[in-house]
Parts: structure tokens; sequence; C-alpha cells
């Protein structure tokens, strides 16, 4: 089935896999904006164990899909993988730390003995949400504004600053996409609270942080998409894979994709009706608009950065290094057998689909709590 | 291009990856074992109904919760320092090496990590059955992911299923199943699961045998070792037989990992097992510090040619034999494999060149050339020779490597016995009487996690300089960063991971002092 597609046709395909795992990452980063909510809207330590439990039951997904996220870009698009991880060290190290912090925070927190104390492992968890979220946007946000390095004739990666990537906090472009994930993160974790936590003071300071997290998140957010869709891109030719600046490149991009401008759309109303539901109706539901708003919103954000000849890796030292799916993708015989292997994810994703609606049929409360078998 | 690159970077990247992966081990073979024991232990609760099975199951489930916290921690690092700290591979064999990482990722960890929140929370909220699968699913999880990642490990061990593309610097994937299914993979993923078995075993018989010996929670301590008892010893055995196996496969595709693991300097026709041997002062290269000689040796003829090749006879090739060439057995020198290796680096280059100034012609020509399947047979084959500066490198460690191969074999041999001894007095209902069984069960628990560090540094020390067997050395493979860095971050790693570890071990002894809990089927 798969054989029979074109290299490109299965380039794209690989490309449209890694976006949606990327967009599915972003919502499922309603955990990290969650962590960063725990002393904010849990005012005492009963309300903060449920908030901390509700969110314990959901955070191997967001790890999950890091991973996966990782190890399907090695598989489909490796020199991305050789480049960006070898090249942008401190980044993705840094961004590795905040997660290794995280992964243990839960299980040890209230465990008796456990050396560093509750507290401790709770600023782990305020720490993996605030800078988890702000590097991997800003990490991101290099895919639309290039990074320091160039490859050699054997594709050998060479980082050409010292900071190894850190210095893409220079620019305002990434931070600004860093910063909207951070307090996107924040809101959804907020509409997850209201959604799984059976408590109305629980649920009304997190309307109110949804109010307050949501006007930084759309002054950045809108920021962000304005001066992407106004600025030059990086473009290549087909033919010869020479890559060139071109003006208004990614504004281009949607005006030849009107599916992406118009799925891109229904992305961003979703996340306001999530929003406004919610501070409006009081609706409990805001999580699943906001959430699939999401998704969709930050895959057609990752399609207009590597679709419709668009280089999604660009290096501003070496123009000619950037990678686009066509020079950095695994070959045509690997990218078939992954492809029989994608077929497995509609059925991965209908079970976590019905493990989690079996868990969150009734919401966390307190007595649950006290009488749970396992808590954290 | 290596010129360029200094030693230390590649010692202290080699440094980073070897604490990432044996701190990563320290948690994940019990994680591979209990899951199947706790499966085991619910079943039984499911089946009888007994409320005490469920006390069981849940106390253990405590204790891998703990653990498998710090396993995920510790390997998230691990699958990104591929691309960190080995970017050089990373391009050169992704095309084949992602693909097991990204399913591992796509089946393993998602069922894992879906079916883990059911197992600790789902008891009120799930049915009793679909309780029990998602501990079924969680255990086939953890154990799925080793499959992908030792298939991935295999593969540098004994790279197959292939071609090297000129054009794209890299080699390319040709057999999906060449690579799922190569001896090697599968040696290395039954010995590794079943040492894991092992493992989980052993802890569980030696918590529960100092409940015996403090005399609390007896019916529950006998409980869970028979259930440990039976799936350890058949484990234990399992394992032996795949080490075995496993051995004979590293006889054929590793030579040099066999040598210096069985401390074999010169070959010979009916060769013989050392089955101790202490290090000597004196080295068998006074040149070479890796060429450790052994004193008071103490040999078994023939052996060693059986193990290897299934012949008493055959001969198996020692150090000086794979370094300075053995015509009347076929094997080449180091020097000429790696003038070999030069060549074929050679021809890239020109390939490369003539691409770059346009001159097709010849560039086809010598793309020609090189995939002539004579040109990869004789020469590409030691491609990865071509970056060696001195023979002398080809020799791994071999004091370390002997050591922790006997270590290895002789408490997995201890492991058998110790295995019987625990079925033989709980079925016979006397284990609460044997004093210094339980105190050897005990001790047994970090005999356990010396054995199985052991080895991987066979695996993984043996093999050295290769990242890639034959074709890539550490010293190309490692990304292109100051050994500052890379130092700064080892640091980094060694003091996180410690906390952790220590946290994790104070938790852990914490929470078996409480026990498990008093009243039957209820709750915390």
């Amino acid at each position: 089935m798969f054989e029979s597609l074109s290299y490109l046709a299965l380039q794209q395909y690989w490309w449209i896999i890694i976006s949606l795992l990327g967009a599915l990452l972003v919502f499922l980063t309603f955990v990290q904006g969650g962590q960063t909510l725990i002393y904010i809207i849990g005012k005492t330590e009963t309300e903060r164990s449920m908030l901390v439990n509700t969110l314990g039951r959901k955070w191997e997904f967001t790890f999950t899909t890091l991973v996966t996220f990782g190890g399907a870009f090695f598989a489909s698009f490796p020199l991305f993988y050789a480049t960006s991880f070898g090249g942008a060290y401190w980044v993705w190290l840094a961004i590795l730390i905040f997660f290794v912090i995280q992964a243990v925070s839960y299980e040890f927190r209230k465990k008796s003995n456990n050396l560093l104390g509750a507290k401790t492992y709770e600023w782990f968890l305020i720490l993996n949400g605030l800078f988890g979220t702000i590097l991997v946007g800003t990490a991101v946000g290099t895919f639309f504004n290039g990074a320091m390095f160039s490859l050699d004739e054997l594709n050998h990666v060479t980082w050409e600053t010292p900071f190894r990537g850190l210095e893409a906090v220079l620019t305002f472009h990434n931070v600004a996409l860093g910063l909207s994930v951070f307090f996107l993160a924040r809101v959804l974790g907020s509409l997850y609270f209201i959604n799984s936590v059976d408590s109305d003071v629980i649920a009304d300071r997190s309307r109110k942080q949804v109010l307050y997290n949501a006007i930084p998140f759309l002054v950045f957010f809108l920021y962000f998409l304005i001066a992407l869709l106004l600025k030059k891109g990086f473009a290549y030719n087909p033919d010869t894979g020479e890559i060139f600046m071109e003006n208004y490149k990614y504004l281009h991009n949607l005006l030849a994709m009107p599916l992406v401008a118009v799925i891109l759309l229904i992305g961003v109303v979703g996340v306001l009706w999530g929003i406004a539901a919610t501070l409006l109706k009081k609706s409990g539901k805001g999580i699943w608009f906001a959430g699939a708003g999401t998704v969709f919103t930050v895959w057609m954000l990752f399609l207009i950065a590597g679709f419709n000849h668009t280089a999604f890796y660009p290096s501003i030292y070496d123009l000619q290094s950037s990678l686009t799916i066509e020079n950095a993708s695994s070959s045509h015989f690997t990218l078939t057998a992954m492809s029989y292997v994608s077929l497995a994810v509609p059925f991965v994703l209908a079970y976590i689909w019905y493990a989690w609606k079996s868990m969150n049929k009734t919401k966390i409360n307190e007595a649950e709590l006290g009488s749970e078998d396992h808590s954290y | 291009m290596l010129e360029t690159i200094d030693l230390s970077l590649v010692n202290w990247s080699r440094a980073q990856f070897a604490l990432t992966a044996m701190y990563h081990w320290i948690f994940v073979p019990l994680t591979l074992g209990l899951t199947f024991i706790i499966a085991f232990m619910e079943t039984l609760y499911v089946r009888t109904g007994d409320p005490e099975w469920k006390r069981i199951t849940k106390f253990w489930m405590t204790l891998f919760g703990i653990n498998f916290a710090v396993g995920v921690a510790t390997g998230i690092i691990l699958e990104f320092e591929f691309g960190t700290n080995w970017s050089n591979y990373s391009w050169f064999v992704g095309d084949i090496f992602g693909a097991p990482l990204a399913i591992e990722g796509i089946f393993a960890f998602f069922m894992e990590s879906t079916f883990i929140a059911v197992m600790f929370f789902g008891w009120n909220k799930v049915s009793k059955k679909f309780h029990l699968l998602a501990t079924w699913l969680t255990a086939i999880g953890a154990n799925l992911s080793a499959l992908w990642i030792l298939v991935a490990n295999a593969w540098m061990q004994n790279p197959v299923g292939m071609t090297f593309n000129p054009e794209t610097a890299r080699n390319e994937m040709t057999s999906f199943w060449d690579v799922l299914f190569s001896p090697t993979s599968i040696h290395k993923f039954l010995h590794t699961t079943s040492s894991g078995f092992v493992l989980a075993s052993i802890f569980v018989i030696g918590i529960s045998s100092w409940f015996l010996l403090k005399k609390r929670d007896m019916l529950f301590a006998k409980k869970s070792i028979a259930v440990a008892a039976v799936f350890g010893l058949l484990a234990s055995v399992y394992t032996v037989m795949t080490g075995d196996s496993s051995a004979r496969d590293v006889a054929h595709t590793q030579p040099m990992k066999f040598a210096s693991f069985e401390g074999l300097y010169n070959g010979s026709e009916r060769a013989g097992l050392v089955a101790f041997g202490v290090a000597s002062s004196s080295k068998a290269d006074p040149e070479n510090e890796n060429m450790t000689d052994f004193n008071m040796v103490i040999e078994i003829p023939n052996v060693l040619s059986y193990m290897a090749y299934l012949d008493w006879n055959a001969f198996v090739p020692g150090i000086n034999d794979l370094i300075k060439g053995n015509p009347k057995y076929g094997y080449l020198s180091a020097d000429e494999k790696i003038i070999r290796g030069k060549i074929a680096i050679q021809k890239l280059t020109e390939f490369k060149d003539a691409k770059k100034a346009g001159n097709m012609a010849l560039a086809d020509s010598l793309k020609n050339e090189f995939m002539n399947p004579d040109f990869q047979k004789n020469y590409f084959k030691y491609f990865g020779y071509g970056y060696i500066t001195d023979a002398k490198h080809l020799i791994p460690d071999v004091a370390l490597s002997f050591y922790s191969f006997r270590t290895m074999v002789a408490l997995g041999l201890w492991f058998v016995l110790l295995f019987i001894l625990a079925f033989w007095f709980v079925s016979k209902n006397t284990i609460q009487n044997k004093k210094w069984f339980l105190r050897a069960a005990i001790w047994s628990v970090p005999l356990a996690y010396l054995a199985s560090q052991a080895g991987w540094i066979v695996a993984e020390v043996g093999r050295q300089p290769w990242v890639i067997q034959d074709l890539m050395p550490t010293m190309a493979a490692v990304t292109k960063i100051s050994s500052g860095a890379v130092m700064l971050t080892f640091w980094l790693f060694a003091v996180v991971f410690t906390i952790l570890l220590i946290a994790e071990l104070k938790i852990m002894f914490r929470q078996i002092k409480i026990g498990p809990h008093k009243e039957v089927g209820g709750t915390k």
C-alpha cells in the first residue's frame, strides 16, 4: 500500500504525523500549565493534593508524547534529530532536565522519608511547568526563525555559537511563541481543573486563572501569528533544493493551502470558544473545545513550517544547510515501513480514549483522595 | 575532520552515556520482572477472590511505582542522548536506528503509561477484569519497550538489513525483518528480559525473607516467595540457556569481545574455558594497558571451543590473532583492515568531491566502484577501521570484561540454586526456620543488581571502540562540542541521578518497613 507512494508523498505523510504529535504535545502541556498553578489555585493542603492527583493521572501522557515525538522525529527525519539535538545542546538538555525532575515528583511528593520534602517536589513540578513549556515553545520558534548551524558534506553538524541553541532567546519572535505556549498551558490546565475536580472553590479560582492567562496568551500568540504572516520565510526550489528567502512566505503558504488556513482558523476559534464558554456560560467542557482547538492550531502551524517547499529547520548561518522535509528524511524504505507502523496510531488513540473516559467518569474529590488505593 | 576531535570529548561523552545507561538499568530490570509478578498475583486474586492476594498485589505495586518513576526519569535522557552527544552517529545510521525508537514510543510507552494509570488508580473505577487486563498490559508494554530498544542495541552490535548510500553518506534500511529478527536481537531480548525477571524475583524473595526474619506478615511473605520462586526458577534456567546462545552469537559476530571477556590472547584449537583467573601486574603487551595478563588460571579443556562453535576441536581466535592476523584460519590483521577502511573512506571522499565539483561522470563512476559487491565485501566492510589510528585501540579493557563476565555467570548460577532452595523450602513450609537462607536471600538482592550491571558491562565495554561494529568507532560518532560542556552535563546528571537514587532507596526502605496494609482488601 505505502510502497506505491512517491518519496515526496511519504515525506509529507510523515511531516503530517510529526506535526500532529507536536500538536498533541502542546495540548497535553495542560499538565505543565496546571503544575504552575497548584499554589495559586490550591490554597490548602487538601486542595493542592486534589490538583496534583488529577494532573498525576495524566502526566505520563505528556511525557510519553514528548518521548514519542523525539523517537518519531528520529525515525522519519533523522537529520533534524542529529542536527538540532546535537547542535542546540544546551536547549535540549535544559528541557530534558526539567522533565527528569517532573518524572519522580508525583510519585515521591507525599511518600514519607522522601529526602527532599514535599515542597521541593512541588517546586520541581512548578519549574517543569514554567521552563518545560517556555523552552519547548522557544525551540519550536526556531523552525520559523532559523538556527546557527552548518552541515558538512557528510551532514555532520557544526554549531556556530558557543551558546549551543540558547541564543534562540535573543529573537523575540521565538520567545513570544514560548510564552504563548506557557500561558496557553496555564489556560488549558485551569480548564482541566474545572472539568476534573469536584470543588466549587477550585472551579471559581480556575475560572479566574483562565481569564488572567488568556489575556497574555492572546497578546503573545496574536503577535507571533501576525509577525509570522508578515515576515520573510525560508523557501526552497523543489527542482534544485536551493534555499532562498521569500517575502511573506508563511502567508503565501496559508494562501496556497486553503484547507490548512481553514483548519487553523477553526482551531483558533475553538480555543477562544473554550475560553469564552468557560467564562461566560460557566461550562465545564471548555477543555475539550480549547484542547481540540489547540491541536488543530498547532498542527497547522507545523504544516506551514514544512509544507509548500518551506525549510522547516532553517539555518541562518548557512542558508544552504537548512533542513527540508526532502533533504532531512529517512529513506523511502524506512518511511514505508514506518508508515505501516503508523496504522496502529488510531488504535493507540482509541485505547487511550477508552482508558481516559473510564478513569474520569467521576470527578476527583476529597473523599476519593482519602479512600484511593494509590495517591500522589 | 576527525583530527579536530579530542579524545577527552569522546571519553566524557562515553562516560555520560554509560552513567545514564547504568543508572537507567538500575530501575529497568525490576520493572520488567515485577510487572509480571504483580500480574500473576492479581490473577490469583481475581481467580480465587482471596483478598489476601489483593493485599499482596498492592504492596508490590507500591514498590513498583516508586521504582518506575526513576526509570522513566533516566530513560528520557537516554533516548535524546543519541542526538545530543552522538549526532554523527544519529545521521550515519538514523535511517535504521530511529525506527525501533519510534515504534517503542508508539506501541510500548503508550500502552505502559495508559494502563499503569488504570492499574494504580482504577481499583474502584473499573471492573476487576478490566483492572487485571490493565495490569497485564502494563507488563506487556514494559517488556515490549525492552524489545524495541534491545533490537536497536543488537543492531549496533551486529548491523544487518541495510546498505550504505554514498549519496546521503549514511546507511539505509533494506529489510525491517532482518533488523528485527537478527539472531543477535533475539538473543539479546530473551537474555536481557529474562535476567530482569530473575532480578525481580530475587527482589521479591529477598524482601519477603526480611519479613520472615522479623516474623511479620508471615503468610504474605510466604505467598510472595512462592510466586517469585516459581517465576524466578523458570526465568533463571532460561537466562542461563539464552546466555549460552548469546555467547555463541558473540563468538561469531564480535570475536574480539568474545576473546576479551574470555581473556584469550592466543587462539587455539580445542580451546579451554578459564573458570577462574587473577589479574597479574604484568601486561600481555607492555604498551597496552588494556591487555591484562592472568595468573592462577583454572582452565577446563576444550569447553571454550564447544561454547563458541559447538565443536570440541574448533579454533577460537584470541586477541593476538585478531590484531596480528592469522592467515591459517582466515583472520586479517588489524593493520590490513585499517588500510582497507581508509581506502573505503577515501573513495567516498573522492565521490563527494567529484559531486561538489560538478564532475558527474567521475562521480558516477566512483559511486559504481563504491557499490561494487567486491568493494563492499572487501573494503566497505572495514569502513570504521579507517578511523582507527592505532591497532591497539581495537582492544577493549580485557580485565573489566573478563571479571564482569565471570561475576555475571557465577552469580547467575547461584541464583538458580537460590530459586531451587526457595521453592523447596516454601513448598515444605520450612522456609521461616531457615535463617541462613533468609539472610542469603536478602544479600542476594544487591548481588542481582551487580550481576545485571556486569552483564551490560560485558556487552558494552567488550565491544569498544565500536558504536556500530566495524563501521563506526566512538570517535567518529560523537557530537562536535567542547569537552567542558559534556563534562558539565556529566556532573549535573551524576548529581541529579544520585539524589534521585538516594530518595528512591529511602522511600523504598520506608515503604518496606511499613509493610502491606493491615485491612484486607481495604484502603490506605
